[in-house]
Parts: structure tokens; sequence; C-alpha cells
């Protein structure tokens, strides 16, 4: 499917992608009665913050990750994408580190789970990362800055 | 034991599948639907849009409820402050995400695809938030 005007979209993929991805968290939700928010999984792996949820399934969650894109990757054959040079990466990796700490959760804990409960919180936390997402790739194409080959 | 990774095992799993299906794990989609002002790529509106509506009725689901099926008790967020830390590290995370178009959830799925770039951009975030703590105080 092809979206009017969008050539290179892919709505359909999304959208699948998206309910795999909501009923992750729902299983989450009401399977393990908690949010299935990873940058507060992945301190809490990593033993830099505290949560009740047990150290193992943290990282059977992490561990879950990888496995699900290799499934799907050997199951569409896509063509793996281009990713940012090493520095490019460190320095994001680095910001998005400390941002998800001081803001308490990502695109997943906030965006997912806190959006679709209409938490305060994450509804302010996702329009202002949204906000400086848009104004960061906005201001890197206008200085000319490409970061994928 | 089992109990307590398997459900997380899944649901990893799962959501792992989702980012990949859904292009989040390719920065130059992500990249192309922050750009707002130029090429604009709106894939992920779809993407969240998806997830956040089957969320939505897992909440529903969720309020009638008297504990989890796999355990014995909630644990969620409860807070409802908007404090200058939330914004000012949301803010910071944006940017972040806008620099690279990786977020934590793709970051660790992209080990499974190119291995070297998602751990190089995995361990600095680690580090980054190492340092938070560092500096909080609680290490």
């Amino acid at each position: 499917m092809i979206l009017p005007g969008f050539p290179d979209a892919a709505p359909l993929a999304g959208l699948g992608g998206g309910v795999l991805i909501g009923l992750a968290a729902a299983l989450m939700l009401l399977g393990a009665g908690r949010i299935a928010g990873v940058s507060g999984i992945a301190a809490r792996a990593f033993g830099l913050a505290e949560s009740s949820m047990p150290r193992a399934g943290t990282w059977a969650f992490l561990i879950g990750l990888p496995l699900g894109a290799l499934f799907v990757a050997s199951l569409i054959g896509a063509a793996v994408p281009s990713f940012a040079g090493p520095v490019t990466l460190a320095i994001a990796g680095v910001i998005v580190g400390i941002g998800t700490r001081l803001g308490s959760g990502c695109t997943s804990g906030h965006g997912v789970c806190g959006m679709s409960r209409l938490s305060q919180r994450s509804l302010v936390a996702t329009a202002t990362f949204m906000v400086t997402g848009f104004a960061t790739v906005a201001a890197m194409n206008a200085l000319g800055i490409a970061v994928l080959p | 034991m089992i109990r307590d990774t398997l459900v997380p095992l899944l649901a990893g799993t799962i959501f792992g599948a989702g980012l990949m299906l859904g292009g989040m794990t390719d920065p130059a989609r992500v990249r192309g639907f922050l750009d707002l002002f130029g090429a604009w790529d709106p894939t992920l509106a779809f993407v969240m849009g998806g997830a956040v509506l089957v969320m939505a009725l897992a909440w529903l689901l969720q309020n009638r409820m008297q504990r989890p099926v796999f355990a014995t008790s909630f644990a969620l967020p409860d807070r409802s402050d908007i404090t200058a830390k939330l914004v000012g590290g949301s803010a910071l995370f944006g940017i972040g995400w806008g620099i690279a178009g990786l977020c934590p959830g793709p970051g660790f799925a992209a080990l499974a695809i190119e291995p070297l770039s998602a751990a190089i951009f995995v361990a600095a975030m680690l580090a980054g938030m190492m340092l938070v703590r560092l500096v909080e105080g609680q290490g």
C-alpha cells in the first residue's frame, strides 16, 4: 500500500509493527503488571536504577528485543539499514542515556505506555521529545550535517 | 523464576519484532519521520498509532483486573507532577534521538542486525545513564 503523497512511507508495515509493540506492552502490563519502558528496564538490568522488577526479568526482556528483530529480519529479508558513524552514535547514545534517566522514560514508556494511559507526565514528555527531535533534524539539515551514508 | 522471566522474554521478543517490522530500527526511517519540515516520512505515526491504540485497550482491561495474570500485584508509575527534570530530560532525549535516529528499544533490537553500531549506541547510552546516577549520588 502506498500513501498518497508519501511514496517512501510504509503505513501497513508501520501499523503492523505498532500493533505488535502494543501487544508486547499489553502482555507486560496484564501479565507481569509492569510498564514496558525500555530505558527504565535497561537501567534496572545494569544496576543503574532501583525498581521492584526482578533483574532476571529485565534481562529476559532485553534479550528478547534483538531476538524478535532477528526473527522479523529473517522472515522479510530486509536489507540492513545504514547507521550513523561511531562518533555520532556515541554522542547520541550518551545524550539519550542522560535524557531518558532525567526524563524518566523514552518512546516506549512515555510514548506508548504513558500516552495510552493519558498520563500527564507522559503527554508532556512525549510532546517535548518530539519537538526537540523535529528541531534537531531540522537544525542538522539546515547546517548541512549528514550523519547517515 | 520461570514466571518472572518467561513473560518479559516473550514481551521483549514481540516488542523487538514490532520495532523491526515498523521501521524503528532503521535510522533513516526514524530521521525521515523527524524531518517534519523536509521530506517527511509519516510511517512512524502509524507505528505509534497502532501501539497506543492496542495499549489503550489494555489499560481498559487493566482497570477491571485485581492483579496481573502472572504476578501478585501491579507495579505502575503513579506520579503526576510536571517537573523541570522531566521536561529537560525529555528535551535532551529528543535531541539524541534526532542525531542518530535511534532510541533505547531499537538500540537493543538492532544488536541483531548491525551489532557493532548498535553496541556502540547502547554502551554510550548506559554510560549516560551511569553519569546521571553518579551526579545524583545514588551510585
